[in-house]
């Protein structure tokens, strides 16, 4: 910076003390270096050499095109390792039968907070060998979000939209994708491990990008905060999809409840087929996807002992 | 003096541009000569077409071969796309604006575009391409003022293409007419609906124009009419998205932090450049050496971001627009917000266009200007 000229005493003071990283700056930083020692030893696991195994498409200035921010990625990580180990200490079966390349990954939603994806994501990232970095696909809604705009793509969480999934499936890499979307997620507990209608973008999705598609089920999530009823009008008015009424919330219970998730990787689907094709014909494959992942999550039911064990 | 360097880089595909312009008067004479011989004309504006310009002083030699009519030659942009071009072509400049430092072999003339001395050009010389970069984009404008400047006046220049018959035009648009949305894809392609008017009423004869061009592409096929929709040119030139960069203390809103184009205006250039030649026909983006966030934008132009949340940066750039002590209208804050990048792999398959200037060069123009400027 030239800064020379002026002859204003202490002129370039302010600018130059600034032009380091800001005090705020770097006390996150240090805390949040911290964090990622504490799941480390925790997890034991290099979560470092995890997200240096990423491998993303970087353009011609070393950024990843979506926003994907390793720096931050490494403290989302730690805390993600931290969840998925000791808070809902998560089982995960059959991570191996995700295929290499590109894949869909297709789940059900609950939870009212999508803890569910970021389990998923963390399972690819600490279980899977070599690690896998799946970016998930959120609504629209979360881009007019001030910081969560900002936080979402640095995870490399992406717009739910079929051109973006289409670009990234062409760069082999793996999405999360929730077909319920929001009807899921804002579940009241009476409708729990019921699965609401799937949208058919991502079957005519995968047929034309001839992607393999595997079904996860995801058990623990709709008892982290259990829902009594859906308060329309305030989400009507705050521009939310649901404004869910949750009674831990009345006893100061912010955190979700330390429920045990457990996740269930099925075999993966390989469709063929047109993807221009009617909408019943599509429909077929939806439901063969959405009972597999249904009985999946009935077994799953069937099997676990408690919800907290 | 020309560098020579860049002369030579130049070359080949100025001489693959120049090939088929040199058949072409032939081929093309008598058509232009029927249009005169149909005494559709009163014979006086042929009178005006062999007067002198006004201001260039100087007789314009009927051309050999075709010129390339540079519209809004005297911005920054134009300056440079005629210096570039006057070395392989006959180039003619036409702008309300003197053009100052003109390099002797441009012809200039000092018009507004939308008076009957637009026709003489056409009429006067063989024009076998026209740039059109004389786009008004002065948000402190009346809307009618814009759409008078922008859209009237393109019209004619269209009328007077199709008139004369004009093989070439290359529209400068700009990946603005999309629009920063929310729900954008990351990378709009090229058949994106133009959303840019639909938060922002000032972009609406921008969109027009687009629009303009795309009907004139279906309604002349004989006409190869290139579309050029780049992301924010930055560098020398003075321009929102550059003049924004040279801040010292730039706006951020609070909490937003979307992903960033910016290419160097000389890769614009090249990329009209490459359009010019023969068989190119389209639209396409143009996109610039790689995409970061605002953030790192600002810090590695040397800026500090002062983060503001989104009603105070509302209220007080409307406040201050009033007082005319800013030039951002607020509605262009979304342009802060929302992602509206461009994919510009059919620039690169069709029209052969890579930008060639890296970040670090664009970043180091933008930041010569400020220090000039400081």
């Amino acid at each position: 910076m030239a800064q020379g000229g002026s002859i204003v005493p202490f002129a370039g003071w302010r600018r130059t003390r600034f032009l380091g990283e800001s005090p705020l700056r770097q006390v996150l930083r240090s805390v949040g270096d911290r964090v990622v020692r504490i799941a480390e030893d925790v997890v034991g696991q290099d979560l470092d050499a995890r997200i240096a195994g990423i491998k993303t498409h970087l353009n011609e200035v070393g950024h990843d095109p979506f926003g994907f921010d390793p720096e931050t990625s490494r403290y989302a990580l730690a805390m993600a390792a931290l969840l998925h180990r000791r808070y809902f200490r998560t089982q995960v079966f059959g991570i191996n039968r995700v295929p290499e390349g590109r894949v869909l990954i297709v789940a059900n939603h609950s939870g009212q907070l999508p803890l569910d994806a970021v389990m998923i994501g963390s399972a690819m990232m600490l279980d899977a060998d070599p690690p896998r970095f799946p970016r998930s696909m959120v609504e629209t809604w979360t881009a007019e979000l001030p910081f969560i705009s900002t936080l979402y793509p640095r995870l490399g969480q992406v717009v739910g939209s079929p051109e973006n999934a289409r670009r990234l499936l062409q760069q082999e890499e793996s999405l999360i994708v929730f077909p319920e979307g929001a009807r899921g997620i804002s579940k009241t507990y009476d409708q729990r491990y019921q699965l609401t209608d799937f949208g058919l973008g991502f079957v005519r999705l995968a047929l034309e990008t001839g992607t393999p598609i595997v079904p996860v089920a995801v058990i623990g999530g709709e008892e982290q905060y259990p829902s009594i009823a859906d308060f329309k009008p305030l989400a009507r008015l705050l521009n939310m999809p649901a404004f869910p009424v949750m009674p831990q919330m009345f006893f100061g219970m912010i955190a979700p409840l330390p429920t045990k998730y457990r996740l269930y990787f099925g075999e993966p689907f390989r469709f063929s087929g047109d993807p221009d094709d009617d909408d019943s014909a599509i429909e077929e494959k939806v439901w063969l996807v959405k009972s597999t992942i249904q009985s999946m999550v009935n077994r799953g039911l069937r099997e676990r002992k408690g919800v907290f064990i | 003096m020309p560098n020579p360097q860049t002369t030579d880089r130049h070359k080949p595909s100025a001489r693959r541009g120049r090939e088929p312009a040199r058949e072409r008067p032939s081929a093309r004479a008598p058509v232009a000569r029927g249009v005169f011989g149909h005494g559709a004309e009163s014979p006086k504006p042929v009178e005006q077409a062999q007067r002198p310009a006004p201001t260039t002083g100087e007789f314009p030699k009927p051309a050999t071969e075709g010129a390339v009519l540079v519209t809004g030659v005297c911005g920054r942009l134009g300056k440079l796309l005629a210096r570039e071009l006057h070395r392989t072509d006959k180039v003619v400049g036409v702008d309300r604006r003197p053009f100052a430092d003109r390099p002797k072999d441009i012809v200039h003339h000092q018009v507004d575009m939308r008076r009957k001395k637009m026709k003489d050009i056409f009429r006067g010389r063989n024009i076998r391409a026209v740039v059109h970069l004389g786009v008004l984009h002065d948000p402190r404008r009346s809307d009618r003022d814009r759409h008078s400047w922008n859209i009237v006046a393109f019209q004619k220049l269209l009328d007077y293409m199709s008139q004369y018959e004009v093989p070439k035009l290359v529209v400068l648009s700009g990946a603005n007419v999309y629009g920063p949305q929310p729900n954008n894809p990351q990378f709009l392609t090229e058949d994106a609906p133009l959303l840019g008017a639909q938060h922002f009423g000032g972009m609406r004869d921008l969109v027009e124009l687009d629009m303009l061009a795309q009907s004139f592409f279906w309604k002349h096929p004989d006409t190869e009419t290139v579309v050029l929709r780049p992301c924010h040119i930055v560098g020398r030139v003075h321009n929102a998205a550059s003049n924004y960069l040279r801040l010292d203390r730039p706006v951020m809103v609070m909490g937003f932090d979307p992903m960033m184009q910016v290419v160097h205006e000389k890769d614009v250039v090249r990329a009209i450049q490459l359009a010019l030649r023969p068989g190119v026909r389209g639209i396409y983006n143009i996109r610039g050496p790689g995409e970061m966030p605002l953030s790192r934008l600002i810090r590695e132009v040397g800026g500090r971001p002062r983060q503001v949340p989104t009603p105070l940066a509302k209220v007080a750039l409307d406040q201050l627009w009033k007082l005319r002590l800013s030039s951002f209208p607020s509605q262009e804050l979304d342009h802060l917000r929302y992602v509206c990048m461009v994919d510009d792999s059919r620039a690169r398959t069709e029209l052969g266009y890579e930008p060639v200037h890296s970040i670090d060069r664009v970043l180091k123009d933008v930041r010569r200007l400020r220090h000039q400027l400081s």
